[in-house]
């Protein structure tokens, strides 16, 4: 007596060879580690000394390779792989809003206008691992203030790009796209947020966020969006990506890096720095505590 | 081939821990290695369960016999993988600090569910023997093994949760769990409806 539908039959089949292709393929990736070519060198970019800090830098290969970029793919090693589907040029930031002069820029305008400098930051990303980054940008402030905000301006929303040719963009990855970010004016007016276009000296490679990006160290990395073409001034907080999903079960809109407020699934106590095993102690505000007078106010358990 | 089944499987569980230790002399795991090894363990563990589970339905629905030949071999390799899950939990990643463990575990629902996964499959492991077949009796050995199957559950909410976003594969892996345990469910109503 036949008992199993034949559907049940298929699905057989197809969890076989399900799990042999995943091992094979697995396999495959891991043994593959894609080889990051170096990009173009930034002319006369000074390290500030005022931002540097005393802990030995991650690599360039690591930096380059162990990405969270969804919209390359949700795999740490995706974005390294599909790097060549987004394309960089040509490539505008529009900048609207609540602004006396908006402007859409072209990114080799900005390149010229905003002279980098080499800031090296710790990066911490919400699932507990972190970096030393050797970013190059420069001060987000003064790429705003070009644009004469208004008295309207409380809060800045960042978008980012979509392509159709990204992979992640066509298939499932979960979250919305495109995918947004945003800061409270003072936040983005601090003197460490800074807009990067590159990293140890060189053009930023498409998996960090060619070809500019936002670098807030202060917060979780997933804070600081990458490949942004539109910043947008405005009075009331924007929506952004992380916040909204799933009715907030990942991160409030603040996202600062904070020990005492766990995930919801892991602990934010401890991090581990890529290079090393002993996990170590997570920092409030990722070590950068002249940003928590911009705080003084909230209670940081309840605007996470 | 079919007296071989059992070395057979036995060198084929073997292969993934095999495949790791190369890797970790070669070409290494990447950025953040304890990641790479503690998920790959993870994912290894999981299709060992799925596999261990599939033989009983392989026999149902194909009248094969040899799955249930190697049923026992695959239970046990798959708490092996999950012994060494665990230690690369407990000792690479948390660095065996107990307070933090504990913590972990009580907090979080997606450590605590794959906590409970290994205390499931652990006492299974021990009493997989013919030894304790006959100890225990078959009929509290079957009921004792049936715990499997709540393992089978709380593996597949460990490995969805592991992730920000469900991914496409581990809702995959959900339903061939799900499918695996609803041909038993099949099979039980259908005896019950015979024997009446």
């Amino acid at each position: 007596m036949q008992i199993t539908p034949k559907s049940l039959y298929l699905r057989r089949r197809d969890f076989l060879k399900l799990g042999a292709g995943a091992t094979l393929l697995g396999s495959a990736a891991a043994l593959a580690r894609t080889k990051v070519d170096h990009g173009p060198k930034l002319a006369g970019v000074k390290p500030n000394p005022k931002y540097a800090v005393d802990e030995k830098l991650t690599p360039f290969e690591d930096i380059t390779t162990y990405n969270n970029f969804y919209e390359l793919g949700t795999d740490k090693g995706d974005p390294s792989e599909n790097a060549a589907t987004l394309k960089t040029r040509p490539w505008t930031v529009e900048v609207t809003g609540e602004v006396g002069k908006p402007k859409k820029w072209d990114i080799d305008e900005i390149l010229k206008a905003f002279p980098a400098e080499e800031r090296i930051y710790r990066l911490r990303c919400v699932e507990a691992w972190s970096m030393v980054i050797p970013w190059d940008g420069f001060p987000l402030a003064d790429f705003l203030k070009k644009h004469e905000p208004t008295s309207r301006a409380k809060y800045v929303a960042f978008e980012t790009v979509v392509q159709p040719s990204m992979p992640g963009v066509k298939g499932y990855a979960g979250i919305p796209f495109p995918y947004l970010e945003g800061l409270r004016i003072d936040e983005a007016m601090h003197p460490l947020a800074i807009l990067a276009v590159g990293l140890y000296g060189e053009q930023l490679p498409n998996q960090d966020g060619a070809p500019i990006r936002l670098v807030v160290p202060w917060k979780y990395g997933f804070k600081s969006a990458k490949s942004i073409v539109k910043i947008r001034l405005q009075e009331t907080q924007p929506p952004t990506t992380w916040s909204q999903y799933a009715g907030g079960v990942e991160y409030g809109f603040y996202a600062n890096v904070n020990p005492d407020v766990d995930h919801p699934r892991w602990s934010q106590a401890k991090e581990r720095r890529i290079g090393e095993i002993l996990r170590r102690k997570t920092l409030m505000f990722n070590g950068y505590s002249e940003v928590a007078p911009l705080y003084a106010a909230m209670d940081l358990k309840k605007f996470y | 081939m079919k007296e071989r089944i059992v070395p057979i499987a036995f060198a084929a569980c073997c292969v993934p821990a095999i495949w790791l230790g190369v890797q970790a002399l070669t070409v290494g795991f990447g950025a953040d290695p304890i990641a790479v090894v503690l998920n790959d363990l993870g994912y290894i563990t999981f299709v060992l369960l799925a596999l261990t589970l599939a033989c009983t339905p392989a026999q149902i629905v194909f009248k094969w016999s040899w799955p249930i030949r190697i049923r026992k071999l695959l239970g046990d390799f798959c708490f092996f993988y999950a012994c060494l899950h665990l230690l690369t939990y407990v000792g690479l990643d948390q660095g065996f600090d107990v307070h933090d463990i504990v913590k972990d575990v009580l907090k979080h629902k997606f450590i605590m569910l794959g906590m409970l996964t290994w205390l499931m499959l652990l006492p299974l492991a021990i009493t997989s023997t013919k030894g304790w077949q006959k100890r225990l009796g078959f009929r509290r050995w079957k009921r004792l093994h049936r715990l499997v199957y709540v393992a089978g559950g709380t593996a597949s909410f460990h490995f969805l949760l592991r992730f920000k976003t469900p991914r496409v594969e581990t809702l995959l892996w959900m339903a061939v769990m799900a499918v695996l345990l609803l041909t038993r469910v099949i099979e039980t109503a259908r005896r019950r409806v015979l024997q009446s």
